[in-house]
């Protein structure tokens, strides 16, 4: 694993009224790595998210990307530097084609600027990422029509979406949410690829066992602060953290 | 199943492609002469019954038809950014009264030729229209359309008070188009051009961006793509449509006044849209082309004529609320029939 910083958020503080979603929260993502973003309900994980791509601006604090500022950009110009993220609520273009949920992210920018301003065949781009992600092309997947989409493929069109951008980071905003355990065991390895391809990712997840199976460092966030840091077993160790989890068995959710 | 049976049971109505339909759609239509007219024969019924009418119409009706060529302009900029943009916009008279401007007075001033004039208005006006509405760009729903409505009445405020641009009096003895034929095939060729290039535009990618930004902004944004550089381009081809009304509404008038900025170019195109059916494109230009000569037709009682086309209008709403195109489209790719539940 390199160990070259790519993500770094220092200090970074956001409230809503008197509510205070996110406060003094550090955080740093070498590449290459999976790490899991980890709480209760309301504990400020999807507002961390928000602050990192730009949708939310910070009260203070700064987030920086290969050494470069990226807090106060707006969210275009950030997913526009690699740094992409899915949305727990999902609406896709109920009446297209999967593939054609794709054209958005084709016709961006920074897609544009890695084909030398050529856009070239999107529909076969599409569908090759759509395929690289577990739509099944034998069985004509990706030319279904998105409302006739079972959730987990909703999800990974989701995750497709991030795809097509050519990614340097994915923040997954509770990906796993919703589906069943086989759509889940099907999910991991596409997740595990993705890092052996060279993307860094975020997991935001309420599915602990499932995520422990991924990443190698968690952090626990309670309140809108950081709780604790660190390997799975050892920070589901903690008193803390269990508390935090309602003093019940944390680990096995 | 007889009558009988079916009474006090629950029935719904059961529709179904035509197959037709289905094998008309992507290149299989180009397979038989069938499948082609059964794409052809609407299109041409639109483009032929446009160019065909002003031959069967008398001096006065043909007047009318050119006004409501302008409102059909309107009325399918105000589809296209409500249904696809998710902007409703109420600058219908902005967008008349800048091209109007921008066209008359260089006729005024200059004396060009009107096939000068008319596409520098065109596209002056646009541009004009652009940038004044793109501070209320972030605004969305009922926010951008109080606003954009603000903006006709704003400028004829402007124009009386700084007694500019001819006042109150506005320019009179302009320039016209040399015959009454022009005078409609001009307006309506470019109804014919805007809307088959608007339905075009709106299945092409940049089509379906602007669809996205509608339905889901957020994931538009989480795609590296600026949604404000969209809904601006967006906002100049509906406010080139509009401008180029206005600029052809001189001409047509051979006056330029401030009732270039009147609220019915505003209002009128909601009416045409809510009547010709959301987001067809098309039906929008059908709701305009009836509701205007209507508007005319009904002169003749008098002050009742207002009364009686909103009754004519709050009929639609109520029963066919979906509009008159939606309705057609629906008869003439589906079959209906009643089955129980």
């Amino acid at each position: 694993m390199s160990a070259e910083v790519l993500l770094q958020v220092t200090k970074i503080n956001k409230s809503f009224g008197g509510v205070k979603a996110v406060q003094d929260v550090d955080l740093e993502l070498p590449g290459g790595e999976i790490l899991g973003v980890i709480g209760p309900n309301g504990s400020g994980k999807t507002t961390l998210v928000n602050l990192i791509t730009g949708f939310v601006k910070p009260d203070s604090g700064e987030v920086l990307f290969k050494n470069k500022k990226i807090t106060g950009l707006p969210p275009h110009r950030i997913a526009d530097l690699g740094v992409t993220r899915t949305f727990q609520i999902m609406r896709p273009y109920h009446s297209l084609p999967a593939f054609k949920n794709l054209i958005v992210p084709l016709n961006s920018p920074r897609i544009r600027r890695s084909r030398g301003g050529k856009l070239g065949d999107k529909d076969g781009v599409a569908i090759d990422i759509l395929e690289e992600i577990g739509f099944e092309r034998d069985a004509y997947v990706p030319y279904k029509i998105a409302a006739s989409l079972p959730l987990g493929y909703l999800k990974r069109l989701e995750l497709a979406r991030c795809l097509a951008m050519k990614p340097e980071i994915i923040i997954c905003d509770e990906i796993f949410s919703g589906l069943s355990m086989s759509e889940i065991t099907t999910m991991i390895p596409v997740i595990e690829k993705l890092q052996m391809d060279g993307i860094t990712i975020i997991m935001i997840e309420h599915r602990l066992r499932e995520l422990f199976r991924l990443v190698n460092r968690v952090i626990v966030m309670n309140f809108g602060e950081k709780l604790a840091e660190g390997n799975p077993e050892e920070v589901m160790a903690k008193p803390e953290v269990r508390e935090a989890y309602l003093g019940t068995e944390a680990g096995q959710c | 199943m007889t009558n009988e049976q079916l009474i006090g049971k629950e029935r719904r109505k059961e529709r179904l492609d035509r197959g037709i339909k289905v094998r008309t759609e992507g290149l299989y239509s180009l397979t038989s002469w069938r499948e082609m007219s059964y794409l052809l024969v609407p299109r041409m019924f639109l483009i032929l019954g446009l160019l065909l009418i002003p031959l069967l119409l008398d001096m006065y009706w043909q007047r009318v038809l050119c006004v409501a060529g302008v409102y059909a302009l309107l009325a399918l900029s105000f589809d296209f950014l409500a249904e696809f943009v998710g902007l409703v916009c109420l600058g219908g008279a902005f967008f008349i009264g800048s091209g109007g401007y921008i066209a008359g007075l260089l006729s005024h001033s200059m004396g060009w030729s009107p096939f000068l004039t008319i596409p520098i208005a065109t596209v002056g006006g646009a541009i004009v229209s652009t940038i004044v509405l793109l501070p209320c760009l972030r605004l969305r729903g009922i926010y951008f359309a109080i606003i954009s409505f603000m903006f006709p009445l704003l400028t004829v405020y402007i124009i009386i008070a700084l007694n500019v641009f001819g006042g109150t009096e506005g320019i009179t003895a302009l320039a016209t188009f040399p015959n009454v034929w022009v005078d409609q095939y001009v307006i309506l060729g470019a109804v014919i051009i805007s809307v088959f290039a608007m339905r075009r535009l709106v299945t092409e990618d940049f089509g379906l961006i602007l669809r996205s930004i509608k339905d889901n902004d957020q994931a538009v944004k989480a795609s590296g793509i600026s949604i404000t550089v969209y809904k601006t381009k967006a906002v100049f081809i509906a406010a080139l449509v509009g401008c180029f009304g206005g600029a052809y509404l001189s001409y047509l008038y051979g006056w330029l006044g401030i009732s270039q900025f009147a609220m019915d170019f505003s209002i009128l195109p909601i009416a045409a849209t809510v009547m010709g059916g959301m987001g067809t494109l098309v039906g929008p230009v059908l709701g305009a082309l009836i509701l205007t000569p209507m508007s005319e037709a009904l002169r003749g009682f008098g002050q009742l004529r207002v009364v009686l086309y909103c009754l004519i209008l709050i009929g639609f709403i109520v029963y066919k609320p979906e509009g008159l195109m939606n309705v057609l489209q629906r008869k003439y790719h589906q079959f209906e029939h009643w089955e129980e539940v």
